[in-house]
């Protein structure tokens, strides 16, 4: 990843920030600057919860060479108590022992590092609750 | 009064034993066992480092008293493992929170004392007027080199503070700090590893700075040991703070609930630290706790705390630093362990 893309990306990978639509209320993460609702250009800011549940999970076990070391490893689509579906790993589980309506909670983890010496790219993972 | 507001410690789930390293170097585990009080250690998982183990730790901190950001004047993480040579760790803890962009930063260095660092300049700004709330961390992934005697103590772990002056859970009482030129234990540039003066480690470092500091700091405040319920010091090995805590007329009970290096290892700029957290997890009003640092180079901060009421509303809202302690632990053999640690060079 580019660092200017990196560095856009931290309100989001850091904080969960995402924008909710003054209008009609509907939350977008990422933000995005048209609501699709109902058109209007104006947002709050908000902070997304970092509890949720597993909506649905895949396990990967032939991944692209930059995780191939964490092989296998799981991706959720993980619902938060505010309603927000994200998609993200889950770490530090017993991939035996997952299941869909699993409690989970996210925690900044390192995703990926460019190479040896390019940065670290930092954002959330889930970890069972 | 300024104390520490709210706490909050994280050590990741991962652990070895003793046993594990000792087999693969043909070494005598019972000598690491009965000798240095190790048992097995924490080990951070592969996408763990010292930033997101800080940032679980503030987290936690958060989760106990609901600071705002805006507030936060200081961000410091003291470590020896920060992730970059030049980029500060310290930052990215501060954009977590969302505590830029008003906030002054840095991250500490000084072997295992890095972590007190950032307690000593936080309540020193907050005493003076400069800041309402800084943020201090000690954090570390510390490395040992394979078949290297600290391979069996370092390990990884985070505790951070949030220091102000309202709603204090701890007041700080004193603090003392002495430093020497004592070249212990070092790491060269662009070195993995640790180098150290073996037994030179213990009488002219580590015991002569902790047990100096210690005796200051009740000369100091004309506290008696006999009057301090917990007694907090640095951990290179379980051995060691039991050895100081005697020299310096303190009992065992007085030094068992903050001994955590049998169970995770020597975290570093953590180890006093997340003692501490253990410590104020069971505190009652009024208790007084001495905590002293170490730091290989070598100097010691020694800190007396009072704890106030204000412990009972606040402690329960995150996880006990003994759940992370003793819950839901994976043991890892050696392989998943040097996996773990980037100690398998993968050309």
């Amino acid at each position: 990843m580019s660092v200017p893309k990196y560095w856009r990306n931290i309100p989001q990978r850091y904080r969960l920030e995402a924008v909710k639509c003054i209008k009609c209320g509907k939350l977008f993460f990422p933000p995005r600057p048209v609501c699709n609702e109902c058109r209007s250009q104006e947002f709050e800011t908000v902070h997304l919860s970092d509890e949720g549940k597993i909506v649905t999970f895949t396990v990967l076990n032939s991944a692209p060479s930059k995780f191939s070391y964490q092989t296998p490893y799981p991706i959720a689509v993980i619902e938060l108590s505010d309603s927000a579906k994200i998609c993200a790993q889950i770490t530090d589980c017993d991939i035996d022992k997952l299941y869909i309506g699993m409690p989970v909670k996210l925690q900044m983890r390192k995703l990926s590092t460019e190479g040896d010496a390019g940065i670290i790219n930092y954002g959330y993972k889930a970890v069972p609750a | 009064m300024v104390g520490i507001t709210s706490y909050g410690a994280y050590v990741p789930r991962y652990r070895i034993r003793v046993e594990d390293i000792a087999k693969e170097w043909g070494a005598d585990s019972e000598s690491y066992k009965r000798g240095l009080f190790l048992n097995e250690k924490s080990v951070a998982g592969m996408d763990e480092d010292t930033i997101t183990m800080s940032l679980e730790a503030t987290r936690n901190a958060l989760r106990r008293a609901a600071i705002d950001p805006n507030k936060v004047g200081a961000v410091y993480v003291g470590s020896e493992s920060h992730p970059y040579a030049v980029k500060p760790s310290s930052t990215i803890i501060a954009e977590a929170i969302n505590a830029v962009p008003h906030c002054h930063c840095a991250d500490l260095e000084f072997a295992c004392k890095a972590g007190t660092e950032s307690l000593f300049i936080t309540y020193g700004l907050v005493k003076a007027g400069l800041i309402t709330y800084g943020l201090a961390i000690g954090a570390d992934t510390s490395q040992g080199a394979p078949n290297d005697a600290l391979e069996y103590s370092a390990a990884s772990g985070a505790a951070a503070f949030f220091v102000g002056t309202e709603n204090i859970v701890a007041n700080i009482e004193a603090t003392y700090s002495c430093t020497t030129d004592t070249p212990d234990f070092w790491r060269r540039d662009n070195q993995v590893y640790p180098r150290h003066g073996g037994r030179f480690t213990g009488t002219p470092a580590y015991f002569k700075h902790v047990h100096l500091a210690g005796k200051m700091l009740l000369e100091k405040t004309g506290v008696t040991p006999a009057e301090i319920k917990y007694a907090v010091f640095h951990q290179p090995n379980g051995k060691f703070p039991q050895r100081v805590s005697k020299m310096l007329g303190f009992s065992k009970d007085q030094i068992k609930a903050g001994l955590l290096a049998p169970s995770i290892g020597n975290t570093y700029s953590a180890s006093s630290l997340i003692s501490l957290t253990a410590v104020l997890d069971i505190a009652e009003k009024d208790d007084l706790i001495m905590m002293v640092s170490y730091g290989s180079g070598a100097g010691s901060d020694a800190f007396l705390f009072r704890v106030t009421d204000a412990i009972y509303q606040t402690r329960d809202k995150a996880k006990t630093t003994m759940s992370y302690v003793n819950e839901r632990l994976v043991y890892l053999d050696y392989g998943l362990y040097a996996k773990y640690r980037d100690k398998i060079i993968i050309s």
